[in-house]
């Protein structure tokens, strides 16, 4: 071609050239005949309208090209394109518009849209049936609702996803309504998953992805919020069912289901925890009576129905906290509803004895030499975790530390402790729930122990270095720090002149060690070996510093009347008749009793039993333990008195003017972690502290407290 | 001047406190009527005092009351106490007496066993009586440091004090104090609680007490232990 020579082509020759690339073209749209454009062809007609379009004024033809080019354009999709769709229907009208949209991508789009979309629409229907459809077509058709808006998606929500989600809408409330009544819960809940599952499977397959949450949202909407309650109660299959029946399963479906939609999981959380707090009221309600119709028969076999419990309780925890972990994947909203559960049974109480006082003897067993449970370390360490775990529902934890504490200080001191790993062990899970505050004294007890068996070790190479310090018999002492302890009688009784030299030697040795220490001494808690010279064999008897006390006296009469023994032993009434009973009417009858009957009197007379004999030589005569729980009781309240004056005058001091109901509050607050304190208590303490002068009430408001300082 | 006026007229009353007050004073009053009130006041206050304290001692009361017509536990001689402000219960000292007296303008016996009607209207009025009703236990505290009073002392100031406005409230309220356990005796606080609690509170039905109101507990365990028996 050369460039100067150019011919000006006029209009009329140019359009009748193109009209026959026309007229080729739509042969080969339409399926006719027609051999394809070659490449020259194309060079041709390309070239032509080029050169028609460059050409200079008044032969630039582009505007009357574009013109005419429509005019053919439009021409062919009003005579031949539109009515070609309109004449077919349903798919093999979205056929022909695909094959149309492939061919043209014209402006079809707002004459068809509302027709293919009704067909998209009834097809997704059909598949929802279970037909199979041509997901592929519908994946091209909704494509040129996503193309059309070039970048927006203003035609593919509008034109489509609108009426799609209204149909969904409308297409699952019609299967709801007949599914919820039809039936069962886990059913539902199955066809529900299984829908959705669907749902956004088709999302994947031929929906637009941003159809997929409000395609889901409208699908759990009909399925689950409408009918979420009905769902939930259904008598026979419901929530309450399924936790009855252990369907983990379907509970884990439920939770799956339910935790998609909003404030979905609340009346299921709901239900778990009214379940929970009822089969753990079933536990109490069971020791209840089991307690009850002990009593008729034996109380002596003391609390085993209530370890019992509290092996339950643990079983318990273990089963619904697992239902927590897995079914409920570990939402905070059921780890709630498990501890409000617990919180309400585990303050109940059986049969007169506090949790926190349950708890405690379930560890003493745990953790005493031939206590009830006979397990392995590895099982002992779960089991104190577990029961640390408990505790966090007590809210008298003061009342369980003192239980505690009176119990460790049996084992420690009667040698009872099966295990000091263990023992330091559940003090470290103890410290870890509760604070080091809560633990302190028991850490002590327990170094005391440690200390006291050095400081024998001492005592004895004293005596051996200094043998004019001659105590006269073996003697064990365990020195410890008042304060860590419980509080014991001390000083109590008359010692018998032996044991009153060992007390002087040992205060001699304790001398050279330490200076300004103040040695008090607990006879009550002590423990003797002593030789019997009974007739048919001599026998050694173990029994308690009070029991062998009174034995003593026997070596100076033969014969002594019960207050001639109160009075040289300087002990109560009740310290008398609980050891003069365990020497005369219990197993062993060290002495004989006149008259001859299972009580004590303070007319009886007793006499050394010379005849006694056992086919053992050594016997351990046991004097069963004052019941401790009232003093424990006392002592807590007593604690709780202090603990709630110094939190009110905290309280108080820090804020100077409060209002009665806050300061109750903050003083709750303040103490919860140790106790619940009653709002009589509270009030109680308000009106002392008034007495005393740390607070007055407004004169205008009686309902405001002033701190004076 | 109280001090010399006191030892000027001491001697004389001193051996005869109870035989011839109401003679005396209206003798003094006729012979010397020019004298100032003040001094009518003070000369009245030694026919009663004792010489050595210089007070009205328990003796002179219980004299002035059977002067007055009266028994020393009416209310009206607490009144009379409160008007001067007394500290100590069964003692006047020279100021009280003269501040109560001037406030009441009697300086002679008469004037002052009419003034009584008048201080009675006086301490029941409303702005007074609240005032009144704290004084009637501050007096009977008796004791160095003391704060509360036994509930057998309190039964019967209640009564004293609230009996003729509050009737049923002080019957019932020490039927519970007699009955009850927890309390021994009763502090300012309390006292006062519970007249506010007759004032404010329906009774007998209670309908409108709130325990979670900040009550003193012992009315709270009061209105628990009326509702027990009501039901």
């Amino acid at each position: 071609m050369t460039m100067n020579e150019r011919k000006t082509i006029d209009l009329e020759q140019g359009w009748e050239f193109m009209q026959k690339g026309i007229t080729k073209l739509k042969n080969i749209l339409e399926g006719l005949p027609e051999p394809q454009f070659s490449s020259e062809d194309y060079m041709m007609l390309y070239t032509t309208i080029y050169n028609m379009c460059t050409q200079k004024p008044p032969h630039d033809y582009s505007q009357q090209l574009y013109d005419k080019y429509r005019e053919s354009f439009e021409e062919y999709i009003t005579s031949t394109v539109l009515p070609s769709l309109r004449e077919k229907h349903n798919e093999f009208m979205l056929r022909e518009l695909v094959k149309r949209w492939a061919n043209h991508k014209v402006m079809v789009y707002q004459e068809v849209n509302g027709k293919v979309r009704d067909a998209v629409i009834s097809l997704i229907d059909q598949e929802r049936e279970g037909e199979q459809i041509d997901r592929a077509l519908l994946k091209n058709v909704l494509d040129i609702f996503v193309e059309i808006g070039m970048g927006q998606m203003d035609y593919y929500e509008n034109d489509f996803e609108a009426a799609m989600l209204k149909d969904t809408a409308a297409y699952y409330s019609r299967k709801a309504s007949n599914w919820i009544l039809e039936d069962s819960c886990p059913d539902y809940m199955l066809k529900a998953e299984e829908c959705l599952k669907r749902e956004k499977d088709r999302v994947s397959h031929y929906l637009h992805s941003s159809s997929e949450p409000k395609l889901l949202e409208k699908v759990q909407n009909e399925l689950l919020s409408v009918y979420a309650n009905q769902l939930l109660e259904k008598e026979h299959s419901g929530c309450h069912a399924l936790l009855r029946d252990d369907k983990v399963e379907d509970l884990s479906r439920m939770y799956r289901l339910f935790s998609k939609i909003t404030r979905g999981l609340e009346p299921v959380s709901n239900i778990f925890k009214q379940h929970v707090t009822a089969e753990g009221t079933a536990l109490v309600k069971q020791a209840e009576d089991a307690a009850s119709n002990k009593k008729a028969e034996k109380r002596d076999v003391v609390g085993l129905q209530e370890q019992v419990f509290v092996r339950k309780v643990i079983e318990l925890h273990d089963k619904y906290l697992a239902y927590v972990n897995d079914c409920f994947q570990n939402h905070t909203l059921f780890h709630k509803a498990l501890k409000e559960a617990f919180e309400v049974f585990c303050n109940k109480g059986v049969a007169g004895s506090s949790s926190a006082e349950l708890l405690a003897t379930f560890c003493d067993n745990i953790l005493k030499k031939g206590g009830s449970e006979k397990l392995s370390d590895e099982a002992i360490e779960e089991t104190l975790e577990k029961v640390v775990k408990l505790l966090a529902y007590i809210s008298d934890k003061d009342l369980f530390a003192e239980f505690y504490r009176k119990k460790l200080a049996r084992r420690l001191l009667f040698d009872k402790s099966a295990n000091d790993d263990h023992e330091r062990s559940i003090l470290t899970k103890l410290k870890q729930q509760c604070g080091g505050q809560f633990t302190s004294k028991m850490e002590g007890m327990v170094t005391d122990l440690t200390l006291a068996r050095e400081n024998q070790a001492n005592f004895e190479e004293y005596l051996s270095n200094n043998p004019h310090a001659n105590p006269g018999i073996d003697l064990t002492v365990t020195v410890l720090t008042t304060g860590f302890w419980p509080s014991y009688k001390s000083f109590d009784l008359n010692l018998p002149a032996e044991m009153v030299k060992c007390v002087e030697v040992f205060r001699e040795f304790y001398q050279t060690k330490t200076k300004h220490r103040k040695l008090t001494w607990i006879y009550s808690l002590g423990t003797c070996n002593i030789n019997g010279k009974f007739d048919p064999k001599p026998m050694e008897l173990i029994v308690t510093t009070y029991q062998a006390s009174a034995l003593l006296l026997f070596n100076a009469s033969d014969r002594l009347s019960y207050s001639e023994i109160m009075t040289q032993l300087n002990l109560t009434d009740d310290d008398v008749v609980r050891l003069l009973h365990s020497l005369s009417c219990a197993k062993y009858k060290i002495l004989i009793k006149e008259p001859n009957t299972k009580t004590i009197s303070p007319t009886d007379y007793f006499e050394f039993n010379c005849k006694f004999t056992d086919k053992m030589r050594r016997i351990k005569i046991p004097l069963p333990p004052v019941d401790e729980k009232k003093k424990v009781i006392e002592d807590v309240d007593k604690d709780r008195r202090y603990a709630i004056d110094a939190s009110i005058v905290r309280i108080m001091k820090s804020r100077k003017v409060l209002g009665h109901q806050q300061l109750v509050m903050e003083c709750v607050e303040q103490l919860g972690r140790m106790f619940k304190p009653d709002f009589k208590a509270i009030k109680k303490r308000i009106e002392d502290l008034i007495t005393r002068d740390y607070l007055e009430r407004d004169k205008d408001n009686p309902n405001l407290f002033k701190y004076l300082a | 001047m109280p001090r010399s006026s006191s030892r000027k007229s001491a001697p004389p009353k001193s051996s005869s406190v109870h035989s011839s007050d109401v003679g005396r004073s209206g003798k003094s009053s006729s012979s010397k009527a020019v004298m100032k009130e003040s001094e009518r006041i003070d000369h009245l206050f030694d026919s009663y005092a004792n010489s050595s304290s210089g007070m009205i001692e328990p003796e002179g009361i219980e004299a002035l009351c059977s002067d007055l017509g009266v028994v020393h536990t009416d209310v009206r001689i607490l009144m009379l106490a409160w008007k001067m402000k007394a500290e100590k219960q069964g003692y006047f000292t020279q100021d009280e007496w003269q501040r109560g007296l001037k406030a009441l303008k009697a300086d002679t016996l008469t004037k002052l066993k009419k003034a009584l009607p008048e201080l009675e209207k006086e301490v029941w009025g409303p702005p007074n009586f609240l005032d009144f009703y704290a004084f009637a236990f501050q007096y009977s505290l008796t004791e160095e440091k003391q704060k509360t009073i036994d509930i057998e002392s309190i039964c019967l100031l209640l009564v004293l004090v609230l009996g003729s406005q509050f009737r049923p409230q002080v019957d019932r309220f020490i039927e519970y104090l007699k009955i009850q356990n927890d309390y021994k005796v009763i502090n300012m606080d309390q006292w006062k609680g519970f007249f506010r609690f007759c004032n404010e509170i329906s009774f007998p039905d209670l309908q409108n007490y709130d325990p979670d109101q900040a009550w003193p507990l012992i009315l709270d365990n009061f209105v628990e232990w009326m509702s027990a028996k009501q039901s």
